[in-house]
């Protein structure tokens, strides 16, 4: 049967194309493909699918250069999440996802689905989600704007994950200038699934039902895709209407309904809705499967009266799903949706004829090729540069510097420091325990959640320092990859894979451009060097205000195993009289450091230094030394540098250290070299602790792996003593550490 | 034994106390919201979660489900009924319990690791414990301020109705900086015939030495002897 869809028969004004975000040149490539012009609904849906957001078309070239594949990954890039091999039968399925523009807008509401549909990604697949993450970036906080922004933000994850019962275990928050103007709010979502029920979004079977499911289809979210895919500008909180609202106990309840339909015979595929709403979800199932899709918006439940095609196709209402269900199956599945209370309409079915269709009841209001829907977007190659201030910037001896302060003076000020002070006051709002499974929660490395109450655990961690990645995007990002894998490293689990956010500024400017090529080629060369594929990610484009883009913010997911929980560790020294020490580099690095924008308010100068053969060894040091059960604590050196993880490993243990370390003796008049070693940022290190038994064995492992290994004292007592430098009680620092964050 | 452990639609922790009930090596038992049938169970367990999304307020809805009438008649009959977070606050709206749960005076949600001092040791989740015993057992709630009119309150302290109260870690009155700010510090309380216990704090996440704390445990091993001495607390079974 060809019914025939409603012609156009002119072409959009340019109003109309700027509503849908679509170029004259894109317009122009979507005629020439149909053949025809688009109706008005037709031209709403090309929009949304070939918005940045949901096609990736500026980004696409870029992201075939990541490492996709080893032995571990189930399912790479393409579906609503990556999964991975974890034993027993088991896979881990994860996957970081932006929602950076609504919470701009909208900050409770803006994170809150942004939490909601990362948990729809990795349960869509069938897989329970078991742990939550949040990597978060706001301007300063004596900014009351911010403060609204980054109160709202929490209280919004808070609000959604904690009523779901899914325990957010761990993330992370900068505050930078940079964000003023627009907010970095990445979330994470990793769950656990029998391999037998991972379920993909994959339609099939021509005459098999699509179900919709959840709930009803309101006005809310029409072109929130094309809304993330824009700059923002004065007039953006007149945007508000485009951010969803969640309702977190609906989603718990399609949770647990998905859950029980995964892996039942039947059961052909499932698939969210998220951007572009159901018109996005029905074409990429149906394209993924290399079949066809027809949808009756006249069989949609809807919230309000006189919504048309469009508004239906076009909504982003929340907590929705498609379930595409062989037919003779179909009341079977529906009696589990009942049970739940939940609403199922069958909207449509699966054809062959690789075409999304859109009926209105008898009407064809829409009938696009599925090819060009999903893959027609023509890939954009924008003008790339060096931006030309970096010259000076990395011209900036960051050791030329007076410091202000005594290293004590300065070790209390960073400590105290937002960007890293202890983040409780922010964890203790979210409930991190649920489901009994939380080894290490929020506050160490990386987090830990044992899988099934076995003895296997998920070690998982985000990370993404901006400041190096604004100083050189390609260091900066292959610094992420490094660190959020040397957190994983920490507990003893080996990292399997990698989920990334890439969020830049207008890649219509040459120098965003370039930072995105830079970025890119830094995590794929850094999950190269640490045979880490990417597994699954999303790009967020268009983080500008007024002209003002963010730095490039690269944050980085990584989940590990570890086989053994009996042979885990933790970042806290644990015993007292343990030995303490260093393993990686000592120098002095100030540039990019946190130091240098508390003391000197800038960021300047080389970022630090990084060898990815020296990572790789280090991190495998510390791997089998904790496999050996040879150390008591593992504790990854980062911002703040090896002062600053010390006394981070003396407050999580709660006892002290004393320490000495030779090179301070090199230059005791420079007081910039002092700071340099107490402060600076080198990188492939950790600050360990171990009993006396473990000395010799350890040595002999150092030199057999070729990483640098120095003892640097001992732990115990109540003060934090670095001979000749500081000498601060462990109260003193833990009142620093505590208050950083309180004026939030 | 079989430890009845409720699921209405919203709830979490039901996972987790089935957890802890099979590591006590006793069998966990689903009780679904809309069926009336407590499946012959010796003990019935509300867990925490946001039942029915909590909208209105919290257990507003949840009292009126129909396994909420079995519970009803279960408790009025003398059988064991334990509260957990939300579960406490159902029993609060559904007036098995008095007083009410409130937002927290931080107006925040917090989960953290609490003290709880064991108040009454004479109860059947208790008296496994002594009086005056600090167990570590963690909150997670955002409305666990326990609020009673002054009588309740003096008819609660005199009657030894008072279950567990929160303290510092190492046993100190806490005197209204606990983690919700509820009256009298008050962590838990019994009914009046001390078969039904409503507290705010997760005894379920608290039955391992690797999650933290173990002392949760007691209290479920405390219920499990007693209830395996069936003459003194009747069972869903025996009635």
């Amino acid at each position: 049967m060809s019914r025939a869809v409603v012609h156009s028969a002119a072409g959009p004004s340019a109003a109309q194309l700027a509503e849908v975000a679509l170029t004259a040149q894109e317009y122009a490539d979507a005629v020439r493909r149909l053949g025809r012009h688009p109706n008005a609904l037709e031209l709403g849906i090309l929009g949304a699918l070939w918005s940045e957001h949901c096609s990736y078309k500026t980004s696409k070239a870029l992201l075939r250069e990541l490492p996709t594949q080893s032995p571990n990954v189930l399912q790479g890039p393409g579906e609503n999440a990556g999964a991975v091999d974890i034993g027993g039968g088991l896979a881990c399925v994860f996957k970081i996802e932006s929602h950076n523009h609504p919470s701009a807008i909208e900050p409770y509401q803006g994170a809150a689905t942004g939490v909601g549909g990362i948990l729809r990604d990795v349960f869509t697949m069938g897989a329970r989600p078991v742990a939550l993450l949040d990597s978060l970036r706001f301007g300063p906080l004596d900014d009351p704007r911010q403060r609204y922004l980054f109160a709202g933000v929490v209280a919004g994850i808070g609000g959604y994950g904690n009523c779901i019962g899914v325990p957010t275990v761990g993330g992370e928050v900068y505050f930078d200038d940079g964000y003023r103007d627009n907010c970095i709010v990445n979330a994470m979502c990793v769950g656990v699934v029998d391999q037998r029920k991972l379920t993909r979004a994959r339609a099939a079977g021509a005459g098999n039902i699509v179900l919709l499911v959840g709930a009803d289809t309101g006005r809310d979210g029409i072109h929130g895709a094309t809304f993330a895919s824009v700059e923002l500008d004065g007039s953006s909180h007149e945007r508000r209407p485009a951010v969803q609202v969640g309702n977190p106990f609906l989603e718990k309840c399609l949770l647990e309904a998905c859950l029980e339909l995964a892996g039942r015979d039947g059961v052909v595929a499932m698939q969210d809705l998220g951007a572009a709403g159901l018109c996005g979800s029905a074409a990429e199932l149906a394209h993924r499967g290399g079949c066809g899709i027809e949808i009756d918006v006249a069989r949609v439940s809807r919230r309000e009266q006189g919504m048309s095609p469009y508004d239906v196709v076009l909504s982003e209402s929340q907590e929705r799903m498609l379930i595409v269900v062989e037919r003779d199956r179909v009341a079977e599945v529906e009696t589990i949706f009942d049970r739940w209370d939940l609403h199922s309409d069958a909207v449509g079915v699966i054809t062959d004829d690789a075409e999304l269709v859109v009926l209105d009841g008898s009407d064809v209001v829409c009938r696009v090729p599925l090819d060009v829907l999903v893959d027609g977007a023509a890939e954009r190659r924008p003008a790339s540069a060096r931006p030309k201030h970096l010259d000076r910037l990395l011209s900036t001896d960051p050791m030329s510097m007076k410091p202000r302060w005594n290293a004590e003076q300065a070790l209390l000020l960073l400590l105290a420091s937002p960007n890293l002070g202890s983040r409780r006051s922010i964890f203790r709002r979210y409930d991190h325990q649920v489901g009994d499974e939380t080894v290490i929660g929020p506050g160490g490395d990386a987090a830990l959640v044992r899988v099934h109450g076995g003895g296997t655990a998920l070690a998982v961690s985000t990370d993404g320092n901006a400041r190096y990645a604004a100083l050189d995007p390609k260091a900066g990002a292959m610094i992420a990859v490094c660190e959020a894998a040397r957190n994983v490293v920490a507990t003893g689990a080996v990292p399997l894979a990698v989920t990334d956010c890439l969020n830049f500024g207008n890649p219509d400017k040459p120098e965003i451009y370039w930072q995105m090529q830079q970025a890119v080629a830094g995590v794929a060369e850094a999950c190269r060097a640490l045979g880490l594929p990417v597994v699954s990610g999303n790009v967020s484009l268009y983080n500008d205000t007024a002209g003002r883009s963010i730095d490039p913010t690269v944050v980085i997911g990584v989940v590990g195993l570890l086989d053994d929980l009996d042979r885990r560790c933790a970042a806290g020294f644990a015993v007292d009289n343990d030995i303490v020490a260093v393993v990686g580099p000592i120098g002095a690095e100030l540039g990019g450091s946190e130091y240098q924008r508390i003391a000197f308010g800038v960021n300047a100068g080389p970022r630090p230094t990084l060898d990815l053969a020296q990572e790789l060894a280090v991190q495998r040091f510390v791997r089998e030394a904790i496999a050996l059960g040879l150390l008591r604590s593992a504790h990854d050196c980062a911002e703040g540098g090896l002062a600053v993880a010390i006394t981070e490993s003396c407050l999580i243990g709660g006892r002290g250290a004393r320490i000495g370390i030779d090179e301070l003796d090199a230059h005791r008049e420079n007081a910039a070299w002092e700071a340099g070693i107490l402060f600076g940022e080198c990188q492939s290190r950790f600050v360990v602790s171990f009993p006396r038994s473990s000395l010799m064995k350890l040595h002999e492992m150092a030199a057999h792996i070729g990483v640098p290994f120095r003892g640097l004292g001992a732990t115990g007592g109540d003060r934090i003593l670095v001979t000749g430098s500081i000498d601060v009680g462990l109260d003193e620092a833990r009142r620093a550490y505590e208050g950083a964050l309180e004026v939030a | 034994m079989k430890f009845g452990i409720a699921v209405f639609p919203g709830t979490w922790s039901d996972r987790d106390c089935a957890h802890a009930v099979t590591l006590a090596g006793h069998d966990p038992v689903m009780l679904w919201h809309k069926d009336a049938d407590l499946r012959d169970v010796d003990c019935v367990i509300l867990p925490g979660g946001f039942s029915y999304g909590d909208y209105l307020r919290c257990g507003a809805v949840a009292r009126f489900a129909p396994l909420m009438q079995a519970v009803a008649g279960f408790a009025a009959a003398g059988g064991l009924v334990w509260g957990i977070c939300n579960g406490f606050q159902i029993l609060c709206e559904a007036h098995l319990l008095p007083g009410a749960l409130t937002r927290n005076a931080s107006m925040q949600f917090r989960c953290e690791p609490s003290w709880l001092r064991v108040e009454n040791a004479g109860s059947p989740f208790t008296s496994g414990c002594a009086r005056g015993e600090v167990l570590q057992i963690p909150v997670s709630h955002g409305e666990g301020r326990y609020v009673a009119d002054p009588a309740t309150l003096e008819m609660l302290e005199t009657s030894g109705r008072v279950a567990f109260r929160y303290v510092s870690r190492d046993g100190a009155p806490v005197d209204g900086s606990s983690p919700n700010g509820s009256m009298h510090d008050i962590a838990g309380i019994l009914s009046e015939s001390g078969n039904v216990l409503g507290m705010m704090p997760h005894p379920e996440r608290a039955c391992e030495p690797l999650l933290g704390s173990a002392d949760g445990m007691r209290l479920f091993q405390c219920v499990a002897a007693l209830a395996g001495d069936r003459g003194t607390f009747i069972t869903t079974g025996s009635r």
